[in-house]
């Protein structure tokens, strides 16, 4: 169908079909999607690209929400001293995000695709046309497109079930992380305080 | 799930409610809204006023078809200024046109999506006001334009809007309050502590200030906490519905641990509170409601319209445990306080999200208004007449006399004409109707039948009492 064929075009590098057709979000969507290679040259990164600040050192930045995914993208900042766990953290959280993003993205489009065609084949089928004699679109009533939206929901229910999972799945192991990293942190910022007395004298 | 305005709230807190969210620089849009309003007619703003603006907001919801048209004309003017007003499904739409094939100027659609974007989200950001009239600027000097819209700014300023809408993700102390209220959906939580209350004062016991106190608190802490391990769970889906996408998990005004941490410590005391100052019945209620509202209610809501029974439960709860703090038992009385809110859950919810449905399903949530649109009605009706059958249970439970399905009937009446005609009709208008009705209905059902409270004592000092309390 042309609605996932489309969707399927969205993967990194396939952008040709879309290019001529939106050129600002095609580079929003880009850059995007590069930002996770870019993570681990983080480090070295002084450049700004388009559309986000270069990372700092010290805090995470978060931008306004993508367009097509409405997910915010967040740059992570790289510490001096970044521990495997905190590596780890930052990665799997810059891989769930574009995840999300993916996910979103594919989703949005679909639905307003298939929502267009939908609206199309049932003005067709009452013999209209999509504009009415004043040049404005026509539009179906909340009844005629009830339908329309249970039809989505079913028809992509093992996908939001698959998707569900996977994001608590996500959620959960971050969150851990984050907590095991914040206690470390912790555990050296007190242990630093109870040696450095001891040095000192 | 509620959109009850805080003007239900008397005296005090709702004043200090309203003065936190003007307090809030930027606060989002619906308590901006609530601002111009206010200004407005200032002597009006805890009452109808609040009402009035739900009402706008599902007036511009209601014309998404409307603005959707004209974002295809050549003026992008009218569209962005709306938007800057409105919470409505109109911008989204907006976004995503640019890849939809039936639209006839590509080229400008896309430049629709980076013009028509930031004033979107520029709206919840702190430096929204430069960003709106630089783009209300550029609309004006667009508009005398006969050809689609020109894009006048240039790549510089556009990168740099951009860039100011990227924030660091540190946690600001000051906002933190806010932060916190937006977490635990503390309008929900006060009709939440409103419902327990009201289960409290209704239960046939000596008054005691000291436990009805402490059962409100910890019964607040529990409705904190449940409601933030549910933002918790649904960040990616809160950014997709226009309801929603200002919470502060999604704008990464914390981080995920964080609310964690707050829930945890809000829920832990509060459970704690509610068994050891009050009685384990109603701490255990209090956990049992936490654990339906996180790990039932919040998942089923993607996976079956159940959910909509479970949350009526969990909506239920909270006047039972007001009961049972005040007697300590599970009675009759108490049930039938919860079978109030359960049976108002559902007219108030079917018709909420009648008008929800584009945002349901774009959002992958399973509620019957999208799945079974026929079931959703006929339930909302048959809840509204089961009102006044348990109206009528009532006295016969000795909790009120029988003045009380007397006095109630008029508006239960009125709610259930209002199912009947949604029923039949199954439109935006009449969906609308019942969603406001439902709003007033609650609290002025409670009321009444607090001042119908049986009184304790023979039942020969029953008529005075009561005709003392309606007085």
């Amino acid at each position: 169908m042309a609605a996932t064929a489309a969707a399927g075009l969205l993967t990194r590098g396939a952008f040709g079909a879309f290019a001529h057709r939106a050129p600002r979000s095609l580079t929003a969507l880009k850059t995007r999607q590069c930002s996770s290679e870019l993570a681990t040259e983080r480090d070295e990164k002084t450049k700004r690209s388009p559309f986000r600040p270069a990372a700092s050192t010290t805090h995470d930045w978060i931008g306004p929400p993508n367009p097509l995914s409405n997910i915010r993208p967040i740059v992570y900042h790289v510490p001096e001293n970044e521990s495997e766990l905190e590596r780890r953290l930052r990665h799997l959280r810059q891989e769930t995000e574009d995840w999300n993003h993916n996910f979103w993205t594919k989703q949005n489009i679909s639905f307003s695709q298939e929502k267009e065609e939908f609206i199309f084949s049932q003005l067709n089928r009452k013999g209209l046309t999509m504009r009415d004699e004043e040049g404005r679109r026509r539009s179906l009533n909340s009844e005629e497109m009830a339908v329309f939206y249970k039809r989505f929901l079913d028809t992509n229910r093992k996908r939001h079930g698959d998707y569900n999972r996977e994001w608590y799945r996500r959620n959960f192991t971050i969150t851990l992380l984050m907590a095991r990293v914040a206690l470390k942190q912790m555990w050296t910022t007190v242990t630093e305080r109870y040696n450095r007395p001891n040095t000192s004298s | 799930m509620y959109k009850t305005p805080c003007s239900r709230l008397s005296g005090v807190v709702g004043v200090s409610l309203k003065q936190l969210i003007q307090n809030v620089p930027h606060c989002n849009q619906t308590a901006r809204c609530l601002i111009q309003l206010h200004k407005r007619d200032p002597s009006r703003w805890l009452t109808y006023q609040h009402l009035n603006f739900l009402k706008r907001q599902y007036v511009t919801k209601n014309n998404s078809e409307l603005h959707q048209r004209a974002a295809q004309k050549a003026a992008p003017c009218p569209t962005s200024v709306e938007e800057r007003d409105d919470n409505g499904v109109e911008r989204r739409v907006q976004r995503i046109p640019t890849l939809d094939p039936v639209l006839t100027d590509n080229v400008s659609s896309s430049e629709n999506i980076t013009s028509k974007a930031p004033p979107g989200i520029s709206t919840s950001e702190p430096y929204d006001d430069a960003a709106v009239r630089e783009d209300s600027a550029l609309c004006v000097v667009g508009a005398p334009k006969e050809t689609p819209h020109v894009h006048v700014e240039t790549d510089e300023a556009r990168e740099a809007r951009l860039d100011r809408q990227w924030k660091q993700l540190k946690v600001d102390g000051a906002q933190l309050p806010d932060i916190y209220a937006q977490l635990a959906k503390i309008k929900l939580t006060a009709l939440v502590v409103t419902s327990a209350a009201a289960g409290y004062a209704m239960a046939p016991v000596p008054f005691d200030p000291v436990i009805f106190v402490v059962a409100s608190l910890g019964t607040c802490l529990a409705s904190c906490s449940a409601n933030s391990i549910n933002q918790y769970f649904e960040v990616p889906f809160d950014s997709n519905m226009n309801r929603t996408k200002n919470r502060p998990l999604v704008r990464g005004q914390i981080s995920p641990l964080h609310a964690v941490s707050f829930a945890l410590a809000c829920g832990v005391p509060g459970v704690a509170l509610l068994t050891l100052a009050v009685n384990p019945l109603t701490g255990f209620l209090g956990g049992l409601n936490i654990f339906l509202y996180t790990c039932c209610y919040t998942p089923l809501k993607r996976h079956s319209i159940a959910n909509t029974w479970v949350g009526a439960l969990v909506g239920a709860i909270p006047p039972v445990m007001g009961w049972t703090a005040a007697t300590g038992c599970l009675e009759p009385g108490a049930l039938l306080m919860g079978g109030f809110l359960y049976c108002w859950q559902f007219p108030h919810f079917n018709a909420l999200s009648w008008n929800l449905r584009e945002d349901y399903s774009r959002g992958g949530y399973r509620m019957m208004s999208v799945t079974h649109p026929g079931m959703c009605k006929r339930v909302a009706l048959r809840h509204s007449l089961g009102l006044i059958g348990l109206s009528t249970v009532a006295p016969a439970l000795g909790v009120t006399t029988w003045t009380f399905p007397v006095i109630s009937l008029p508006i239960n009446l009125y709610i259930s004409y209002l199912a009947f005609v949604f029923y039949r009709r199954g439109d935006r208008s009449s969906a609308r109707k019942l969603f406001f009705c439902s709003l007033w209905h609650l609290p002025m059902l409670l009321l009444l039948a607090l001042t119908c409270k049986k009184p304790r004592g023979g039942p020969e000092e029953a008529a005075a009492p009561a005709l003392a309390l309606q007085s």
